[in-house]
């Protein structure tokens, strides 16, 4: 004991005198850190100048232009606000009161009994990443249970990161069956099964990210009885509702089944894909609680969790959303812009797919209808993503991932060409 | 009433009307943005910012910045993991630097017997810091007593820091809300850049531009050098991604557009002082009225003090008191927000505060 405290005290004080030799440079110690992958793929796209360049790794929806698309509803909501002039002060730390009601009766449906019970707690959380992020953090502090996390193999690249900084463990279960391109189901039943009671269970609402292959619905009920049994808590990522079927309540399925098979679920909700609100950060973070007097408690904690992490949310995009969602004029608007969104993703899905046939492929691309939602595996070797961006100029990550939102009429049958010609 | 500076309401305006996307930004927010915040705080003629020897980004208003800022020196502060708070500080500083994973210690700072600063028990305290630590300095208008050490003492602090080999954190949160005057409200910060400290800072445009909700802020790291900067700024970003992947876009538009657009950035700084100004009529105001209400105490701090916040001296018991008999609300450490103070109450406040401390 005293020999490694000597050993530590020896250690600072060489550190000390290192440091003061070098008074201005505390931070030489630090190395430059990985560069983001995906990131990556923008850089390199930009550099290319071949005029016929995809960029398939951006994750944001794009109109049948390439370009990135302010929903109508969105602005006209915002013009409304903007004539409003209403000040800028704080938002309560857990966010507006009209904008966590709204996010939870679009995710629960507006006649859930969760909602009318007053049993959820919903705040308002910095998109997705940050609403995960309390959520994580909450989870560390607060369950008692494992505190280890499984994600589905694979997953989001940041759920592992979000986690791990909350102070949480992150373990997997099978999810991605790469011989099909599509969901292996037995696999991750039997994970599942294996899982340590009491443990937290993620889940991706719709439109798996990355992969896009979600359970069908009778695979969802069977996955929510086992995770009962296995006294599991089920986090819910919901990114896409309404982006991925084009219809919010088709998209909420899994979420309002497990609600409805008694799981008192955590969920993460994202505005920036469904209302295009990317950059103006704008989610809600809710935890199913008992009861009324569980959740006000269960609120009380999170806010202490809020407050030094960033005290009260950005009102922009959430002030957008509870106009959308209220107004009965708007929120109509929008479930068409939405359902536009997901309508352009769908075609692309069946062009592509009927252009490689065109293109004479004898592979099975099923699975490219199949998935659903932004992002499509379309299960091309890290060798044929390597070729495809050299020899095609098409850009996307090494996992074989595109975004079909990066696809447009104009530019579907170069991809299928493309495509074909690395595979064949 | 709630203020929307005219500055900040015409560059919304212009924001609006440019029908921008609402794409993600960087992780590390806009380059405009980010520029343009530095250049605010070490001046755009600062050698710091000629040398490209600093990181900023984009936080989520001082909250958020303080945030990003102590989990850096929770991961990759090579020496004392300590961070020094005056005595008293924001309430939000500790929760901020604990939940971040970093200690927290404490230096003499108010003296509520003069209501104004213990600058020698802030030195012996200062002096008494473990070297290798990092300290935290509020750059303008303390919060919450509204006691800024004078630039003679500020000097000194800075040669006591330096030899003491302690890293410090600047908190700037009312630049030019403090005197009306973005630079002189900047000494502080600007001196220890040319004293040679590689300082932290995390500002706020919450008050100075009235964006409270909008959440803007930054965070900067100075650095020995550009290569340096941009080791730092890689680990800055792998720890923003997890948090929240990248900053709301709106509010720093709007901050973008007011320190850019030069109409747009005379108007503020008039804005700014106008609002600096209404801070500092009210409390004279109020230090007549305690006056002419009789008062024999010694009211002299309510127009030294700074900013938002006057420390007011009137013990729990009296602020129960003037709650009770007069409905004047502020919390129990005799702390008064002097936004909250208008000319059509200003007189009222006085005659209570004179009634509870007689």
């Amino acid at each position: 004991m005293l020999s490694t405290a000597r050993s530590s005290l020896q250690r600072n004080a060489a550190n000390l005198s290192a440091a003061s030799a070098r008074n201005s440079s505390w931070w030489s110690g630090v190395e430059m850190g990985p560069p983001d992958a995906i990131l990556g793929v923008t850089e390199a796209f930009k550099r290319d100048s071949n005029p016929k360049k995809m960029n398939l790794g951006v994750g944001a929806y794009r109109d049948d232009n390439g370009q990135p698309f302010v929903l109508p509803s969105v602005r006209k909501a915002e013009t409304l606000i903007m004539d409003r002039a209403l000040n800028k002060e704080y938002a309560p730390i857990g966010g507006e009161g009209d904008f966590c009601k709204e996010s939870a009766k679009l995710a629960f449906g507006s006649d859930s009994e969760v909602v009318r019970d007053g049993r959820n707690v919903t705040i308002q959380g910095i998109s997705g990443t940050g609403s995960l992020r309390v959520g994580g953090a909450y989870l560390q502090k607060w369950f008692p249970g494992s505190k280890v996390v499984y994600l589905p193999k694979p997953s989001w690249g940041n759920h592992t990161p979000i986690m791990k900084h909350s102070g949480l463990e992150v373990g997997a279960y099978r999810y991605y069956d790469a011989a099909t391109c599509g969901l292996d189901f037995a696999g991750a039943m039997e994970d599942i099964g294996n899982i340590p009671e009491g443990s937290i269970i993620m889940l991706h609402a719709c439109a798996h990210n990355p992969t896009g292959v979600d359970p069908t619905p009778e695979q969802w009920k069977e996955m929510s009885a086992v995770i009962k049994a296995k006294k599991l808590l089920p986090f819910f990522d919901m990114a896409y509702q309404g982006f991925a079927s084009g219809d919010v309540d088709r998209d909420a399925f899994a979420v309002r089944q497990f609600l409805a098979d008694g799981h008192n679920i955590l969920l993460s909700q994202s505005y920036s894909k469904n209302m295009g609100l990317y950059g103006e950060r704008t989610g809600a973070f809710t935890v199913v609680c008992a009861d009324k007097e569980e959740a006000a408690r269960v609120e009380s904690q999170i806010k202490i969790i809020v407050r030094p992490l960033y005290s009260n949310p950005p009102r922009h995009g959430a002030r957008i959303v509870t106009e959308i969602l209220a107004n009965p004029e708007i929120h109509a608007e929008w479930l068409v812009d939405v359902k536009t969104m997901a309508d352009r993703i769908i075609t692309m899905r069946d062009k592509l797919q009927a252009g490689l046939a065109r293109e004479g492929s004898s592979r099975n691309w099923q699975h490219i209808t199949d998935q659903i939602g932004m992002f499509c595996f379309t299960g091309m070797t890290p060798d044929q993503v390597a070729k495809i961006t050299k020899e095609f100029s098409v850009y996307l990550t090494k996992d074989g991932r595109i975004s079909v939102a990066g696809i447009s009429s104009s530019n579907v049958d170069y991809l299928a060409h493309a495509m074909h010609a690395v595979t064949k | 009433q709630p203020y929307v500076l005219p500055s900040v309401v015409q560059a919304e305006q212009n924001v609006i009307q440019k029908k921008l996307n609402k794409e993600y930004a960087p992780i590390g927010g806009e380059g405009d943005f980010c520029k343009e915040a530095a250049k605010l705080a070490f001046g755009a003629d600062s050698s710091v910012i000629a040398d490209s020897r600093y990181v900023t980004v984009q936080g989520i208003s001082g909250t958020g910045s303080l945030r990003i800022g102590a989990e850096l020196i929770s991961k990759h502060w090579p020496l004392n993991k300590t961070i020094y708070l005056p005595k008293p500080s924001w309430g939000n500083h500790t929760p901020i630097f604990k939940f971040a994973g970093f200690n927290v210690g404490a230096y003499t700072y108010y003296d509520p017997s003069t209501c104004g600063l213990n600058f020698a028990g802030a030195m012996e305290d200062i002096k008494n810091i473990p070297e290798g630590s990092v300290i935290l300095l509020h750059a303008c208008a303390h919060n919450p007593t509204g006691v800024d050490p004078i630039p003679e003492q500020w000097k000194e602090m800075s040669a006591l820091i330096k030899q003491k080999n302690l890293l410090p954190y600047f908190d700037m949160a009312y630049q030019g809300f403090a005197s009306g005057d973005v630079d002189k409200d900047a000494f502080a910060l600007r001196y220890f850049i040319s004293e040679g400290h590689n300082v932290l800072l995390a500002q706020s445009f919450a008050k100075n531009m009235g964006l409270y909700g909008e959440r803007v802020g930054a965070f900067t790291v100075v650095c020995a050098d550009k290569d340096e900067a941009a080791r730092v700024e890689s680990q800055i970003k792998i720890l923003i991604r997890p948090m929240y992947s990248n900053p709301p876009r709106h509010g720093a538009r709007v901050a973008t557009e007011v320190m850019t657009n030069p109409e747009l950035r005379a108007q503020w700084m008039k804005d700014v002082k106008f609002m600096a100004d209404r801070i500092i009529s009210m409390r004279t105001q109020l230090r007549d009225g305690l006056a002419k209400n009789g008062s024999s105490r010694d009211w002299k701090h309510i127009t030294d003090q700074i900013g938002m916040f006057a420390f007011t001296g009137m013990t729990p018991a009296q602020v129960e008191q003037i709650t009770k008999d007069y409905s004047v609300y502020l919390t129990k450490d005799g702390r008064i927000s002097i936004a909250g103070i208008t000319s059509g109450n200003v007189g009222h406040l006085a005659e209570a505060m004179h009634a509870v401390t007689k």
